[in-house]
């Protein structure tokens, strides 16, 4: 019987059923209907990645007071899919001198890398590819495939703007990777075990969100460094560096690019609200698995309108600050966090939950102002140094410009 | 059925489609190569000397601190697995460990290898 509130597994079973009773040997059965998701989560992830990228066109165009595409098609529905129809059509250059093989690599394992994670993710009870014992190690291990592909691409398009563009790019994203694991910790700490599906099953307490806020806050400050998108997003911005490392592709390639970062930020706003907004939980999503992808898709779209909402907002930070935050604030603060959570979180584990949670959450707190405090000394310190008398410029000079302009030293974005 | 069987099928064609699609584009676009179009666009300038420029030595000290974060990560996550069903002084063990690490941090800070220039 085909229930409609639990439509995915019932399609599993009824399909199964029509194999066996067409004849075929039931473990071949058994094997194609579990590896049909395989085939089909890939296909449903590039589908998702049409509606959202109009959506986010239509989002991002009215934060900035204007309207967006409305010409192709009702509010611009279509738009989508004549700019697929653009980029397959488009010639297929390869710059001279350029590595064919790894130039034409790069976008597909950029792809790859993105999909992969949609693995594990969690839909609801009994609707997800599969599940991993050690679902969160595997999200950042496919992830990195995505920080290979950058460096593939920049070093393999014959173009200097290219590499130092994929330098870059690397070095932002290898920088917020350890903020972004450690407060990945967070969430497996607080569930005992690296299976999304447990994770998301742990929060039926209380999300992680609530127990435990300022992880999710760098985890979304990290994730957004993760994916390049701004304020981020000076890896590939056109007016930086030509575009950086994505300066020789066009067509396809580059389409696969475009499409991988949407994916990508979709993805991890999907990730988020599995590690810390309870992924499908909800009310009668138990008895109801559908109900679980309705919250499940609820949740990742709010994150990911959060991380919409940013890049409308805040301009492009400058690389040595985007470097600096991840090292001199993320790192630190998270590290300090993960190391009170597991004592305070051990601690408490015999009193009730509401204590625990309290107390979680004042270790939050107390991390918070930390940090608070520890940034406030530097900026105090930073501006004292800006702002000391120059060694020197009390002996009676004059100011002459041209020669204030050669003594001073070369400005900390060259390189 | 073993679960990374499905994993390496559903990277096998995660990977797959993009590359399909990419031979799709190929021979769907046209083909008509001249040598402006391949040369390597520097804004229009033409480009002297070879691409691959010399680099900072900076990005290398970034990826070898990320190395060493990274690594204990990896130790990290089997103890935060199991740390909450073993004794207290399992979790304080934890914690120092990753407070040792911090103190690592604080060293290359003040050492000045987090510097961008």
């Amino acid at each position: 019987m085909i229930q409609p509130g639990d439509l995915i597994a019932s399609l599993g079973s009824w399909l199964q059923r029509f194999l066996l009773s067409l004849g075929l040997a039931p473990s071949l059965v058994s094997l194609g209907v579990a590896l049909l998701p395989a085939i089909l989560l890939p296909v449903i992830s590039l589908m998702t990645a049409i509606p959202l990228i109009w959506l986010e066109r239509k989002w991002v165009a009215r934060l900035q007071d204007r309207i967006g595409p409305n010409r192709v098609g009702p509010f611009g529905v279509f738009q989508v899919f004549a700019d697929m129809v653009k980029i397959f059509t488009k010639e297929d250059l390869i710059p001279q001198g350029a590595d064919k093989i790894i130039f034409s690599l790069a976008p597909v394992l950029a792809m790859a890398g993105v999909i992969g994670v949609w693995a594990v993710l969690p839909f609801a009870a009994d609707v997800y590819g599969v599940n991993l014992n050690v679902g969160a190690l595997y999200v950042i291990a496919v992830g990195t495939f995505g920080m290979l592909a950058i460096l593939l691409a920049g070093w393999s398009s014959n173009n200097k703007y290219a590499l130092l563009g994929a330098y870059r790019a690397v070095a932002q994203l290898i920088s917020y990777e350890v903020p972004m694991v450690l407060t990945l910790l967070v969430p497996v700490m607080l569930a005992g075990s690296m299976g999304l599906n447990d994770i998301v099953r742990a929060q039926g307490n209380g999300w992680f969100v609530f127990l435990a806020p300022l992880a999710a806050i760098i985890f979304m400050i990290a994730a957004q460094a993760e994916v390049g998108r701004a304020p981020f997003d000076l890896l590939e911005a056109e007016s930086e560096l030509v575009a950086g490392f994505n300066i020789e592709y066009s067509g396809m390639k580059f389409g696969f690019f475009y499409v991988a970062e949407f994916l990508h930020s979709f993805t991890f706003g999907a990730l988020g609200a599995t590690f810390f907004l309870g992924g499908w939980l909800g009310p009668g999503s138990e008895t109801f698995p559908m109900l679980g992808v309705v919250y499940f898709l609820i949740k990742s779209f709010a994150v990911y309108f959060v991380f919409v909402w940013t890049r409308g907002t805040f301009p492009r930070i400058r690389i040595d600050q985007m470097i600096n935050l991840s090292w001199k604030l993320l790192t630190p603060a998270s590290l300090g966090l993960v190391a009170l959570i597991a004592v305070v979180h051990r601690a408490t584990q015999a009193t009730p939950p509401l204590l625990q949670a309290v107390v979680l959450l004042g270790a939050n707190l107390f991390v918070f102002f930390c940090a608070l405090l520890v940034m406030r000394s530097m900026g105090r310190m930073a501006r004292e140094r800006s702002t000391a008398p120059r060694p020197g410029s009390g002996s009676g000079k004059t100011t002459d410009p041209g020669q204030g302009a050669v003594a001073r030293p070369a400005s900390a974005s060259g390189d | 059925m073993n679960p990374w069987i499905f994993v390496g099928v559903f990277l096998l064609v995660a990977g797959a489609l993009p590359a399909f699609a990419l031979l799709f584009a190929k021979y769907l676009g046209p083909r008509r190569p001249a040598p402006i179009k391949s040369e390597t666009y520097e804004c229009g300038v033409e480009t002297h000397g070879p691409t691959w420029v010399q680099l900072k030595a900076q990005y290398y000290v970034y990826a070898l601190v990320f190395v060493v974060f990274d690594v204990e990560l990896v130790f990290l996550f089997p103890w935060a697995i199991v740390y909450a069903r073993l004794p207290l002084y399992v979790a304080l063990e934890g914690a120092l460990f990753l407070l040792i690490l911090a103190g690592g941090l604080v060293y290359v800070w003040r050492k000045g290898a987090l510097e961008w220039a």
